[in-house]
């Protein structure tokens, strides 16, 4: 039997980029660094403006444990600080930096031992160093790498699913950085206590597979079945283990972590270089750039600068997308700065938004949600403002992977009434 | 900044091929090569009716939507759909005014007086075949036709009656029975030289629409899945007359079963929306389809017990829902 989860979606792969080695783009003359690119609270301001940063300097410190420090991406003057345009906010407070083009480090970046280390040692070194999820939710690293005692963690899963189409980063990462996601991987198992490690590959990578396989020893490099969502932590979980988070709780509930691949080799940066994370691997990508293109960006570069080093637009855009085509998040310029959640940029060929029709009942929406809720009633109750009844049906379970409005025949807006409906529960919790 | 504003809509950005219109026409290319069948056993008059009954649906659907000042979306192919059902559930010797009078009833009544698609609660068509009934029945039960090349029996449509009425006929010479029930017998049903409703006597012709939409997962299979197996269960234990030998195939070849079971029952505006829903709603169709043929007053019970678990959809949907991810 494959290894997979119930429900989803088998949208076309269209991953234009899964053979192009990873390039850097030049550091841009400016970067926006918004000082809230994480789950949680935002980054407490460091620096003013007129200010000289170096690169790697932190300009924005966690405020309390759920939050993330910030670094200076390039080195330069800060311009100015603030409102600028956001890929998730739509605005936010973000440090502009003039780049001085000498990308003159804060600190040396030697190679630290790091087998001595205590876990709370690493784990203060993953926090200092700003490192969040780099699947997308961009969770702060150092929050999953203590769970509380008595959730003890058996099974550590690299997640190198990368289920969304188009998206082509953490292959990329997987094929040219095994050894560094190796070792990332084994800092976190061994922080946490994992006996079991697995990495997780959705089986259209085989090269991923194979060269893991040959890397990573202590591992079971398992491949699961290429359907969307298979990365989601929750499906992928069930899909290994068998087991269920269980509604409103963690993948620790199940005695499970999961961190995405591109994350583990941030994680060994900070651990092995005490290098903060200034830089991640994104993929810049569809049928409206001329040659989609890996590229290693600066944290805080102009989406437009990436999209330039690929040849620019084929036509003028009339969509950008921040993620992946099922998840991502459309933009209203191509100035919005990449962060470090960002793990693509799609420009369509079109920018056409379907006319949403009234509901048919088909009953697809049901067929593929892996939550297993029914979204059209859901989002009837929710249209009709009846949040306790959304609630009832389970609306928090949502994960908003986008199965439902992908399959609805008649188009209807789904997803974005189910995260209306999510936002409207919590406000009437608090 | 930004020169130009880009267009904002949220996920998912990217959709399955299968909209609203490719669903609904897929559903009536399936429907042709029943028509085809009909026009080889009927005549031209079989093509005659659906155009009628097409046409009608169409025109009330548009006038409709004008009067409520709704958008008007007859190119969307669900009353293209409408008309074609309901002509195929009309004995093919009516006179042509019927289905246009059937069409708009169902147009009208059954499906724009609730708002429209989507908020109608029993499948159109049948709503509309059921009006029919009521108001004509004489036509609706004897305007049988033979089939080109003759029957079996001999008897069905030439004496004015289908295999399922001559079955339950008390009058009707044992042979008959045999003969219909036989493999030979069998065969006719299958490949549609029976007398019947003009779209429904070639089970062959209606089950190739019918698997073409089930492999494209244009319709689901839970529920013509669990209707006919209901059937194939029912037959084995509900016996007609003198217990003939293929009385399984005779059960679901006859009648309009596939045609319910396949294009009918599967209606997804009046079926349940929960998987385990599904599955209930196509079981209960089985049950009142064979407890109809076997004791009701109609020879026939598939346009009548699927209306009638059209009506308990909303409970249905309400109490299967399910276990959600996590919650067990
Ligand atoms: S309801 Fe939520 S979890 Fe289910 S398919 Fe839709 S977006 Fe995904
Ligand atoms: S997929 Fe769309 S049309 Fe079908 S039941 Fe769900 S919301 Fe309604």
């Amino acid at each position: 039997m494959p290894i997979t989860f119930i429900g989803g979606v088998h949208p076309k792969e269209a991953k234009l980029t899964s053979g192009s080695p990873i390039e850097v783009l030049p550091p841009p003359k400016t970067v926006y660094i918004p000082l809230s690119q994480h789950t949680g609270k935002p980054a407490r301001l460091l620096v003013s403006k007129g200010d000289e940063v170096k690169l790697g300097q932190k300009i924005g410190e966690a405020q309390g444990f759920i939050s993330a420090n910030i670094h200076a991406t390039v080195s330069g003057k800060v311009k100015s600080i603030g409102r600028f345009p956001h890929p998730v906010l739509g605005d936010g407070i973000a440090v502009e930096i003039e780049n001085d083009g000498e990308d003159t480090w804060a600190f040396e970046i030697t190679e630290h031992d790091y087998e001595k280390l205590t876990p709370q040692e690493i784990i203060d070194l993953v926090k200092e160093a700003g490192i969040v999820g780099l699947g997308g939710a961009a969770f702060p690293s150092h929050v999953k790498l203590s769970p509380p005692k008595e959730k003890p963690i058996e099974i550590l899963i690299l997640n190198g699913c990368e289920c969304e189409p188009y998206l082509t980063c953490d292959h990329r990462v997987m094929l040219e950085f095994p050894e560094e996601v190796v070792k990332g991987g084994e800092i976190i198992a061994r922080v946490v206590g994992a006996k079991r490690r697995i990495i997780a590959i959705e089986d259209n990578k085989p090269d991923a597979i194979a060269l893991l396989k040959k890397k990573a020893a202590d591992f079971e490099v398992i491949p699961v079945k290429t359907k969307y969502p298979e990365g989601a932590e929750k499906q992928l979980i069930y899909a290994l283990t068998r087991r269920e988070v269980p509604s409103g709780g963690l993948p620790m509930d199940v005695g499970c972590l999961v961190h995405n691949v591109g994350t583990a080799k941030a994680i060994y940066q900070a651990v092995r270089y005490r290098k903060p994370l200034i830089e991640r691997v994104i993929t810049v990508t569809g049928e409206n750039i001329k040659e989609p293109k890996n590229l290693l960006v600066r944290i805080g570069t102009p989406a437009i600068e990436a999209i330039n080093h690929c040849g620019g637009y084929i036509k003028p855009p009339e969509k950008l997308i921040f993620g992946g085509p099922m998840m991502g998040i459309a933009q209203y310029t191509d100035q919005v700065p990449v962060i470090k959640g960002t793990s693509g940029i799609l420009v369509p060929a079109e920018g056409e938004i379907p006319e949403p029709g009234p509901c048919i009942r088909c009953g697809r929406c049901v067929d593929v949600c892996p939550m297993g809720l029914h979204p059209c009633i859901i989002v009837d109750y929710v249209e009709n403002l009846k949040f306790d009844d959304a609630k009832r049906l389970g609306i928090l379970d949502c994960i908003e992977c986008g199965c439902c409005g992908y399959v609805c025949p008649v188009r209807r807006q789904l997803v974005h009434n189910l995260k209306f409906g999510k936002a409207e529960v919590w406000r009437k919790k608090d | 900044m930004a020169e130009k504003r880009l267009k904002v809509s949220a996920s998912p950005h990217i959709f399955a091929r299968q909209n609203l219109k490719f669903v609904m026409y897929a559903v009536i290319l399936a429907l042709m090569p029943a028509l085809f069948g009909s026009i080889y056993f009927y005549g031209l008059r079989a093509l005659y009716l659906v155009i009628l009954s097409v046409a009608a649906a169409v025109v009330a659907e548009a006038v409709c939507q004008w009067a409520y000042k709704r958008p008007i979306t007859i190119t969307d192919g669900s009353a293209i759909i409408t008309g074609i059902l309901l002509a195929y559930n009309l004995p093919p010797g009516v006179p042509y005014w019927m289905p246009v009078v059937g069409s708009v009833f169902a147009i009208v009544v059954a499906k724009q007086f609730f708002g429209g698609l989507g908020y109608n609660f029993i499948n159109p068509a049948l709503a509309g075949r059921a009006f029919l009934m009521a108001s004509w029945p004489v036509a609706m039960t004897h305007d049988w036709l033979p089939p080109a090349g003759g029957t079996i029996s001999g008897l069905d449509g030439i004496t004015r009656a289908t295999p399922l009425n001559l079955i339950k006929a008390a009058d009707v010479d044992p042979s008959v029975i045999e003969r219909l029930t036989s493999l030979e017998g069998i065969r006719a049903l299958f490949f549609g030289n029976v007398g019947g409703c003009l779209g429904e006597t070639s089970a062959l012709l209606l089950l190739i629409g019918g698997i073409a939409l089930l492999i494209l997962k244009i319709i689901d299979y839970r529920i013509t899945l669990s209707y006919l197996l209901t059937v194939v269960v029912l037959s084995l234990i509900l016996p007609i007359k003198g217990h003939p030998p293929y009385n399984i195939l005779f059960q679901l070849f006859s009648g309009g079963l596939f045609l319910g079971a396949f294009f009918m029952a599967t209606d997804m505006v009046t079926t349940p929306v929960t998987k385990r829903g599904r599955w209930i709603f196509g079981i209960g169709c089985g049950i009142f389809t064979m407890l109809i043929r076997t004791f009701g007053g109609y020879p026939e019970g598939v346009s009548y017990s699927i209306l009638f678990m059209n009506v308990w959809t909303p409970f249905i949907d309400r109490y299967t829902m399910g276990r959600r991810f996590g919650t067990r």
